[in-house]
């Protein structure tokens, strides 16, 4: 089997989610990549570097926009044109819409949320979390065509150069597909790194009592080198931007470390952080959950812990 | 202007959701609910409704009988009239079954959108809306945290991984709105006692002409990692300089 992984891009970088994705994907067979866009530069010699064995880039003016549609031309027509099939996503907007449309024209089976993948003989079985990660879930296709989207971040990508072998893959692309327009695109974040690819992040609850608390939060990050994150309760208070939100109706993350300040961790927040590396919670109540999956919990006033956390990593790195 | 609102019908609570080890499927046989995600999709369409003064919203399930009673919800906020697609064929329908089947149900209503909500809380998933499309050939998206209805089009505002973006798709189309849209009403009593004498339709598989098959499975079930070891500590005034020191344990600050 030779796994065809899709590659998104934004800004001129291939994600890292799906770099992710594509390091994990040479375990079971050497990965193939799809770019599609427009005027993609060198994102090809970056999918090589981290392992891919071939990389179709569909170019197109057609495919600047980061819609759905008009990519499920170009797989399906790679896939009938290549003989892929299995096809490897990342999770994200782009990705889950695509993958479902995509399973709905071919008819093939979709998984997602996976955290796993692995082959038995000729089928394939995949791994997923289930209600709120209470149990995993072993899935399998029956088609055989086999879409696969795994959750967000969960594979660290590493650097496995292959020799670059670009194919330009010229593409139809129906009138139907191109029905949505791009208005106005996503503008570039303003500052930091955004939360799916930070290695470290800080995340503030509402144990940092308001709007204002998030300063403490803001400064730690930054002596970390980090981004910022909020829970739900906090963005729903107003406190902190929706983007940077953490949970369950927010983003999935995964970074190195992950410092959680005055966040109690119910379960609509762990599970979007709890593939963390390592998990540090700082909480004032001792019966808060996130001690329960925290690998080092300190139960104390953040108002105090913090600052001096702050000042104590500057004067590190200031020597 | 005709509204559809696709809803699904989940076991009530978090801790009551359950696989069935048999069946090796969601245990539905309890009592079921309204999507906390859905009520916003259902909001969304009554508020474009009333905003336009006329105009009808049709709420679609495909579900169990017990599906009846989280449709009744729909139709105490406000909602016209319902359609329970329901049919043995049906259990254990997989992402490309419950496409075929909402999209054909879609197909007999033709409403000019067609709204759902942003996930599924028990099956998880995020992306129906984008199968269902698929096989209806409109357009769709995702994810809209503000919608405008302009003659002939539908615009949204929705955020991505890589901040907002503004979106616009001609009608009929489909839309799946996040959860951050709007707050949904509460149903009145007025409106608990009107929702009796609306229209409740049932549909079977045969009557929707699907022939699609479900090409998932579950083969089985593990319990989840353990993490490994754990320590929690109380702050005794040196709370910082222990995490400094586990952060340098663990090769995460130099």
């Amino acid at each position: 089997m030779r796994p065809l992984v899709f590659l998104e891009h934004h800004g001129g970088a291939l994600s890292r989610s799906s770099l992710g994705v594509l390091s994990y994907a040479s375990s079971l067979g050497a990965p193939a990549a799809l770019i599609a866009g427009h005027e993609l530069g060198a994102l090809a010699a970056e999918a090589a570097r981290f392992g891919a064995s071939a990389v179709y880039v569909a170019d197109d003016e057609r495919l600047a926009a980061p819609l759905p549609q008009p990519r499920v031309d170009v797989l399906e027509q790679l896939m009938a044109a290549e003989g892929f099939d299995t096809v490897l996503f990342a999770q994200s907007v782009l990705a889950s819409d695509l993958a479902a449309a995509l399973a709905a024209r071919l008819e093939a089976g979709l998984n997602w949320d996976l955290v796993e993948l692995h082959g038995e003989g000729e089928q394939l079985v995949g791994r997923r979390p289930a209600l709120a990660d209470s149990v995993w879930v072993e899935v399998g296709w029956s088609s055989p065509q086999r879409l696969a989207v795994f959750r967000s971040g969960i594979f660290e990508p590493l650097e496995r150069p292959a020799p670059l072998l670009v194919h330009a893959f010229p593409v139809e692309i129906r009138p139907r597909s191109l029905l949505v327009e791009l208005l106005e695109p996503a503008a570039e974040r303003p500052s930091g790194p955004s939360i799916e690819d930070a290695e470290v992040i800080v995340a503030g609850g509402r144990g940092l009592g308001k709007a204002a608390g998030f300063a403490l939060v803001e400064e730690l990050a930054a002596a970390l080198g980090g981004a910022v994150a909020a829970t739900r309760a906090v963005v729903d208070a107003g406190w902190y931007p929706y983007e940077t939100q953490v949970g369950q109706t927010g983003k999935t993350v995964a970074p190195k470390l992950y410092l959680a300040v005055g966040i109690s961790g119910a379960i609509q927040h762990k599970v979007g952080m709890q593939a963390s590396g390592t998990i540090v919670a700082i909480n004032k109540d001792p019966h808060a959950p996130i001690f329960d999956y925290a690998d080092l919990g300190v139960v104390g006033d953040l108002n105090e812990i913090v600052p001096r956390l702050t000042e104590l990593l500057r004067a590190a790195q200031a020597r | 202007m005709k509204l559809a609102v696709c809803v699904k019908a989940v076991p009530d609570t978090l801790g009551g959701r359950r696989f069935d080890p048999e069946t090796r499927r969601l245990d539905r046989s309890g009592e079921l609910a309204l999507s906390e995600f859905d009520l916003h999709a259902v909001e969304e369409a009554l508020r474009l409704r009333d905003a336009a003064g006329t105009g009808e919203v049709v709420a679609l399930t495909l579900g169990p009988e017990q599906a009846r009673e989280p449709l009744r919800k729909a139709l105490a906020m406000g909602v016209d009239r319902s359609l329970l697609v329901s049919d043995q064929a049906y259990a254990g329908a997989d992402l490309l079954v419950t496409a075929a089947a909402l999209a054909a149900a879609i197909g007999r209503e033709a409403p000019d959108l067609t709204l759902f909500g942003q996930q599924s809380p028990d099956g998880e998933g995020a992306c129906l809306w984008a199968a269902v499309a698929e096989r209806l050939e409109l357009p769709v998206i995702s994810q809209v945290a503000e919608l405008t209805l302009e003659p002939g089009r539908v615009l949204g505002r929705r955020q991505t991984e890589y901040g907002y973006e503004r979106l616009a798709a001609p009608l009929p189309a489909l839309v799946a709105v996040s959860d951050s849209i709007n707050e949904p009403r509460y149903p009145s009593l007025k409106g608990i006692m009107a929702a009796k004498s609306k229209p409740q339709q049932l549909l079977a598989a045969s009557e929707l002409g699907v022939s699609v098959a479900s090409q998932t499975s579950v083969r089985g079930f593990a319990p989840p990692p353990e993490r490994g070891e754990r320590r929690v500590i109380s702050d005794d005034g040196t709370a910082a300089e222990a995490i400094l020191s586990f952060l340098r344990e663990r090769r995460l600050f130099a």
